[in-house]
């Protein structure tokens, strides 16, 4: 597939500091995404406020930034550097959610500046609770009975209607920060409130627990043309409920069988076809143990915690090739 | 720790591994592949395929969630001996009837385990496929009876063994495909029984005339072990029924029996592609595809009426052809899968497509 | 554990089957585990180990070991727990294993046997340790019978095609992938998974060692298990081997490719570890000797060095019992520093002001170790001042004096960290060089070393000194331009500070000031402290460029994620007695800049006696409405909460500390950080003027 010409100076959001849920993972994505956008002839800004990071070393990227990651800032960057295009999958949740506001300000408008690689609409679809929803059921993917909350209340209710017990998710937050299992009101009530304060959009998704179902994750590759590989497979030795950064993974999957697998592969591959990815994506599955019911958890299209295990234990640098 | 039973696979070219045997202890002559599938072993040891192998599985944990008698490809394993780093004793899935070690056993399939695969599927590759010998005759076979063994193994009637002894029907409302069995998967033909195509099965070595007797809308010639070069007949009765002008479809043996039938070659490949990783790409659109694939032997020259429809990327080497102005495609590869990826799966619904679009014409 | 994620890093092992790759994994978390056994586990009663196997923590892959070890129904515990019945059973095998070990003596090992357990992933010290013999005692038995690992290729495709991956990894099988080659070679021992005080930091040097290396046509492997970082990327080093960082697994790789030299510095405390046992072995270690880094470690032997150099310290001694402790703190006076032996990032370390707290403290230290000792130190409180330097054994090269905001107390790698100095006279920087050469070369110090200093009252005072790399080797390194781990590591490798071009003494200033800033995860650790103190808790950090110090402390706070209050702004506090003078004073210019106060009951006290307007709010145990509700509501923009005594999970202190931290409200817990945020108040800054920063132009005009 022949590459976009017109690209001459590319920007990338890095992660931040390392924090609980987005570690060392992204210095590693991201200094793979420098050196291979580099690589291709193409000047790099970079802008991380992380100083020990390999990426944010003299010399990794063209224009390096080591400046607060808030919207103001970016834009002094952009300002003055004046990119053409934007690449906002490998800075992580930080970076994916720092280009979504970019966009919705209107200042990559206002700066001329095209998004690369998956496209904000992508991203959200991937990330927004509800447009993953629709998108799950524009794709015919089962999930797991959910709503979409932005207040305490309604959180209650739907709860009443699904039953006990329930998981929270926020939505545009990451490692499940402001989240959690509620076994009852008392605890969904407290859950709730501190996750829609800590959602970006003031948004939290209320889902029914399915505690107990295999937690499966493959990370998948597409490019502009359409071709998918699936890079890898891991299977969490830590079932549903536990966070998988927190659960011991083991990749490939150990207890699925050729079916359930390829059940689980397909269901990826069409699920990155449909929103049109460029790049990487994470997708997450819970299998009933029993049965062929699946639901689909979440999707990350981005390169992620998992994608630095799958690159590495199949030696495959999805960060290298996600970019191109 | 268990108690085991030692085993050594003996190559032709004189490398050993020292194991312990499982399954149904037999010393056993065959052709020594690899297949680098991480999930699918069972689909694979009942791949008829397979028959007359030693099969090797790269990935070193097999039998987790052991066997159960849904996914079975074939009647029976028709393989030589499997291979293994480790065979799981205390497997756990939902739909598990059953382990590998007891699976192998009623079969009476020699299994080996515990040797260093990845060292073995490294000889295969730089040395190219080779026979070997599973013995519990540790060190103890002196090198005249090996070779002996050797020079006696043949393969050449590995269709007669695995095709079916009389013909039946699947029946179906939809298009009528009369099916030569060669020792076709199980999978292919619950693809096409799925899209309501009525299968009317024969025996591998059936003539052209009583297949044609039963007036199918097209043919449809499945994968099965060995060289198409053993059985010219066949390749005789497959000339006969393209001569018809009905459409003619094939995967894998199937696909090289109407190469050769059309006017191609085939030659071997050095050791094969067996695993569920190979890419493919249609030479149409440029798309490439992640497929199954199970064989020795490809096509390699094409007769000026054929032209190639896919190649496979890792190698160049051709994956599907289709006949220039006749209803005659077949591909190389799997769609069907079982074990492997589900990207294929349209091509069934292409053939069919394309069958009905002849139909009206090839009524004679 | 549950959906919110708590893990801050992560190892990965690789093996050819799942209980080798579990045991590898295990043995890589660095808790001393090196098999399924875990002290913890085994004193707690069935009833409590299924308790806690249901709602899972960290330990429970060891309580759920234990509890097939009594032997509990394995399928039972699939049920309660949700497990898969083939992991569950995998690691039953392992039980299994152990068990039979425990019968076993080192006599009834057959070459066949070993090879056995082995082959399952056992290392040499699990063995010894259930057999009850000595890991040498294993690892003669099986040079004897040749039962030595071989190294596998990662190559993406099962070994089907010719791969150029050079990534390795151990296994016990028959063929070895390896080549190795007669270059000259270094080894560099990686820093792990990433943790509280030992983060990506140390990677950065790893990985700038191996640059360095390169360029010098040295041959670079690198040995390291967490798969998150920029050192196990395959392209990074020449080889790369994915093994666990213990003993015997480094050995394996050193006695397979026979490197010239093995690199220890740039790994923290888990390469530093492994240097008495490479002595052992006799592998060529290169720059500081493990003797030297021995010394800098041990305390007493430490206190002789810094006596015959006539270098003051704060005066302390370890102790080996309460009485002890309470004997010398008295001597030494109150306040003190207690501190385990042998620690990385503070942990455990406290500050005590009287006996009752320093027993408790005692009691509970002596409880959980009783075989090293605690050290007791007198708690200075001054001006905290960070070096990092290369020796090369005769001269000294500072890249940066760095100053800490926050006097001593707080952990370096939890201060704000400012550079260049803004408050240490040229003489005092003339006094650290010397100082720091002296220990340097008296150390023997060749490559890295970080020495902590206090300025107290005017004299300059030793707190701690580590002969390797630390965590502000990158910033300093990109702030300053100097490639500081380039330079170590050709100091490493022979060559001379003079010859090098940098010269030698402290590098020139640029022209900008760089603060650190620590950032903490804790909203994500329920039942943590929050506040800062000896024991560090950041884990990571960013930086603050700017053309003076406020500038640079403004963009600092914000890009760790913390409000600056304005005219209007809410703020809450509550301070302990002893600090409410300090507190008063920065509280008036507050005030002067139209901020609004609300405080607890002592606090609003001394405000109104100021003549400081406040609003009087309820303490946790004067009923409700209260503090923690005023937080969670949403109108207070800054917390202002200095504890008296951290780490009390009962206190109302530490639930102000996290109700602040769980509901996002930028909370300060030190005088010294309230002053730094309100100096900037003062200077109006508006960040529309601010600058932004090319780190590989801007920095010197």
């Amino acid at each position: 597939m022949p590459r976009d010409n017109s690209i001459k100076k590319v920007l990338v959001i890095g992660s931040g500091p390392i924090v609980i849920g987005q570690a060392a993972e992204f210095d590693y994505s991201g200094t793979q995404a420098c050196q291979s956008i580099k690589e291709e002839g193409i000047e790099v800004v970079l802008v991380n406020s992380n100083p020990a990071t390999i990426m944010t070393d003299l010399g990794m990227a063209h224009y390096t930034y080591i400046e607060p990651l808030t919207i103001d800032f970016l834009e002094k960057v952009i300002a003055k550097e004046r990119p053409d295009s934007i690449i906002a999958g490998m800075g992580g949740q930080t970076g994916l959610n720092l280009s979504c506001e970019l966009y919705d300000r209107g200042i990559l408008d206002k700066y001329h500046v095209k998004v690369i690689g998956t496209s904000i609409e992508s991203i959200k679809e991937g990330e927004d609770r509800d447009s993953f929803k629709r998108l799950m059921e524009r794709t015919n993917q089962p999930i797991v009975e959910s709503d979409i909350v932005t207040d305490v209340d309604s959180a209650i209710d739907f709860a009443q209607t699904i039953g006990y017990p329930v998981i929270v998710r926020p939505a545009y937050t990451l490692g499940g920060t402001g989240g959690g299992i509620a076994h009852n009101e008392a605890e969904l009530r407290e859950i709730c409130t501190q996750g829609l304060h800590l959602s970006r959009v003031g948004q939290v998704l209320i889902e029914k627990s399915i505690a107990g179902w295999k937690e499966i994750e493959f990370e998948v590759m597409r490019d502009g043309a359409g071709n998918c590989i699936t890079v890898c497979s891991m299977e969490n030795v830590d079932p549903v409920g536990v966070h998988t950064g927190d659960s011991i993974v083991v990749a490939p999957a150990q207890t699925l069988s050729d079916r359930e697998y390829q059940m689980l592969r397909s269901a990826a591959i069409n699920i990155i076809n449909s929103i049109e990815i460029k790049g990487g994506c994470n997708v997450q599955f819970a299998l009933d143990p029993n049965s062929y019911n699946y639901a689909v958890i979440e999707i990350n299209p981005r390169v992620s915690r998992s994608s630095a295990l799958a690159s590495k234990a199949q030696a495959i640098p999805l960060p290298r090739s996600a970019p191109k | 720790m268990k108690k085991t039973v030692k085993a050594e696979l003996i190559l032709e070219n004189g490398v050993r591994f020292k194991g312990n045997a499982f399954g149904y202890i037999k010393e056993t002559v065959g052709e020594v592949v690899f297949t680098t599938g991480m999930t699918g072993y069972q689909e694979t040891l009942t791949d008829p395929s397979f028959a007359g192998q030693i099969v090797t599985m790269t990935y070193p944990l097999i039998g987790n969630y052991g066997i159960n008698l849904e996914d079975m490809e074939s009647r029976k394993p028709f393989l030589k001996g499997f291979v293994v780093r480790e065979k799981c004793d205390v497997p756990n899935n939902w739909r598990c009837e059953m382990d590998i070690d007891n699976f192998l056993f009623q079969n009476k399939i020699m299994g080996l385990e515990n040797i260093d695969t990845r060292a073995l599927t490294r000889v295969l590759r730089d040395h190219g496929t080779m026979r070997g010998i599973i013995t519990t005759r540790v060190d103890d076979l002196t090198p005249s009876q090996i070779k002996q063994k050797f020079d006696t193994y043949t393969n050449a009637y590995a269709v007669k063994e695995t095709t079916i002894d009389k013909p039946y029907v699947i029946s179906g409302r939809g298009t009528h495909l009369a099916v030569l069995d060669c020792g076709i998967k199980h999978g292919i033909l619950r693809d096409l029984s799925k899209r309501g195509c009525k299968l009317s099965v024969f025996p591998a070595f059936t003539s052209a005339e009583e297949i044609l007797a039963a007036d199918p809308d097209a043919i449809f010639l499945g994968n099965g072990p060995g060289d198409p070069k053993d059985i010219p007949d066949v390749v005789e009765t497959v000339r006969k029924l393209i001569d018809t002008g009905l459409p003619v479809l094939g995967i894998c043996l199937g696909h090289q029996l109407i190469s050769l039938a059309l006017g191609c070659n085939t030659t071997r490949l050095k050791f094969g592609h067996h695993g569920g990783n190979h890419p493919v790409k249609d030479l149409k659109t440029g798309r490439v595809y992640i497929t199954s694939q199970n064989h020795e032997f490809v096509v390699s020259d094409l007769s000026e009426d054929v032209e190639a429809t896919f190649i496979n990327v890792n190698d160049g080497s051709i994956e599907g052809i289709r006949h220039k102005t006749k209803p005659v495609y077949s591909v190389q590869f799997h769609p069907e899968a079982s074990p492997g990826p589900l990207d294929t799966q349209e091509l069934f619904d292409r053939f069919i497509k394309m069958i009905e679009e002849v139909k009206p014409h090839a009524k004679r | 554990m549950g959906t919110k994620m708590m893990a801050t890093g992560e190892i990965m092992s690789i093996g050819k089957s799942f209980e080798a790759a579990l045991l590898k994994g295990v043995r890589s978390l660095e808790i001393g585990q090196y098999g399924l056994e875990r002290k913890s586990s085994k004193a707690r009663d069935l009833e409590t180990l299924k308790k806690r196997v249901v709602t899972p923590d960290d330990e429970r892959l060891f309580d759920m070991a234990e509890m097939i070890r009594r032997g509990y129904k394995v399928e039972k515990i699939c049920q309660i727990t949700g497990m898969d019945l083939f992991f569950v059973h995998k690691i039953a095998n392992l039980v299994e294993m152990e068990e039979e070990l425990k019968t076993m003596k080192l006599e009834d090992f057959t070459k066949e046997s070993l090879m056995y357990f082995k082959e399952k992933g056992f290392s040499d010290k699990a063995i010894s340790r259930f057999v009850g013999c000595t890991p040498p005692d294993i690892y003669d038995l099986r040079k004897k019978w040749d039962i030595m690992p071989v190294f596998k290729m990662v190559d993406t495709c099962a070994g089907e095609f010719e791969a150029v991956t050079p990534y390795y990894y151990s296994s016990y099988d028959t063929e070895n992938e390896v080549v190795v080659s007669n270059k000259k070679k270094v080894m560099v021992i990686g820093s792990g998974p990433i943790r509280i005080g030992q983060g990506i930091e140390f990677d950065y040097c790893s990985v700038h060692c191996i640059m360095a290396l390169k360029k010098k046509g040295i041959e670079t492997i690198i040995v390291n298990n967490n798969p998150e970082t920029v050192s196990t990327d395959f392209d990074t080093a020449d080889k790369l081997y994915f093994e666990p960082l213990t003993e015997e697994d480094v050995l394996n790789v050193v006695e397979l490719e026979k490197p010239d030299g093995v690199i220890l510095q740039f790994g923290g405390q888990t390469a530093i570890k492994l240097a008495g046992f490479f002595d052992e072995m006799h592998i060529p270690i290169l720059g500081t000797l493990p003797e030297q880094i021995d010394e800098a470690e041990d305390r007493e032997k430490f206190d002789a060095v810094l006596e015959t150099l006539g270098i003051s310290r704060p005066k302390g001694k370890g102790v080996w019992s309460v009485a002890e402790g309470i004997e010398t703190a008295e001597k030494l006076g109150f306040p003190v520093l207690v501190r385990p032996s042998y620690v990385l990032g503070g942990q455990g370390m406290e500050i005590t002001y009287n006996d009752d707290q320093l027993k408790m403290y005692l009691a509970d230290a002596f409880e959980k170790d009783s075989k090293n000792p605690v050290l007791i130190d007198r708690y200075l409180s001054g001006r905290e001042i960070e070096v990092d330097a290369i020796c090369d054994g005769t001269d000294v090269y500072i890249p940066g004096i760095m100053e800490h905001l926050e006097r001593a107390g707080v952990h370096s790698g939890d201060s704000i960290s400012i550079y260049p100095p803004q408050n240490i006279s040229d003489d005092m920087k003339h006094q650290i060089m010397d100082v720091t050469k002296k220990i340097s070369v008296a150390l023997k110090v060749i490559g890295m070393i970080n020495i902590q200093f206090i300025d107290f009252k005017g004299e300059l005072n030793i707190i701690e000194v580590n002969p390797r790399s630390s965590r502000t080797v990158p910033y300093i390194t990109k702030v300053t331009g100097v490639p500081v781990i380039d330079i170590a590591t050709r100091v490493m490798l022979g060559e001379k500070l003079a010859d090098m071009g940098y010269g030698t003494g402290i590098c020139d200033e640029p022209d900008v000031v760089a603060v650190k800033v620590p950032v903490f995860s804790t909203e994500k650790l329920p039942q943590v402290e929050v506040s800062l103190g000896p024991e560090m808790r950041s884990t990571g950090e960013v930086l603050g460029v700017g053309y003076n110090l406020e500038n640079a402390l403004y963009k600092g706070f914000i890009a760790a994620g913390m409000t600056i209050p304005k005219a209007g702004s809410t703020i809450i506090a509550t301070v302990g007695n002893k600090d409410h003078e300090d507190f008063v004073k920065i509280a008036k210019r507050c005030d002067a800049l139209g901020c609004n106060f609300i405080a607890t009951k002592g606090t609003a006290r001394a405000l109104k006696e100021a003549g400081i307007e406040c609003k009087l709010v309820k303490k946790i145990s004067e009923g409700v409405p209260n503090i923690i509700d005023t937080i969670r509501s949403g109108v207070v923009d800054l917390i202002v909460d200095i504890p008296k005594k951290a780490n009390n999970k009962k206190s109302d202190g530490f639930k102000i500390r996290r109700t602040a931290v769980e509901s996002s409200v930028t909370l300060i817990t030190a005088m010294d950080t309230f002053n730094a945020m309100v100096n900037v108040m003062e200077k109006h800054i508006d960040q529309d003027k601010l600058d932004i920063f090319d780190i590989n132009k801007d920095m010197r005009k």
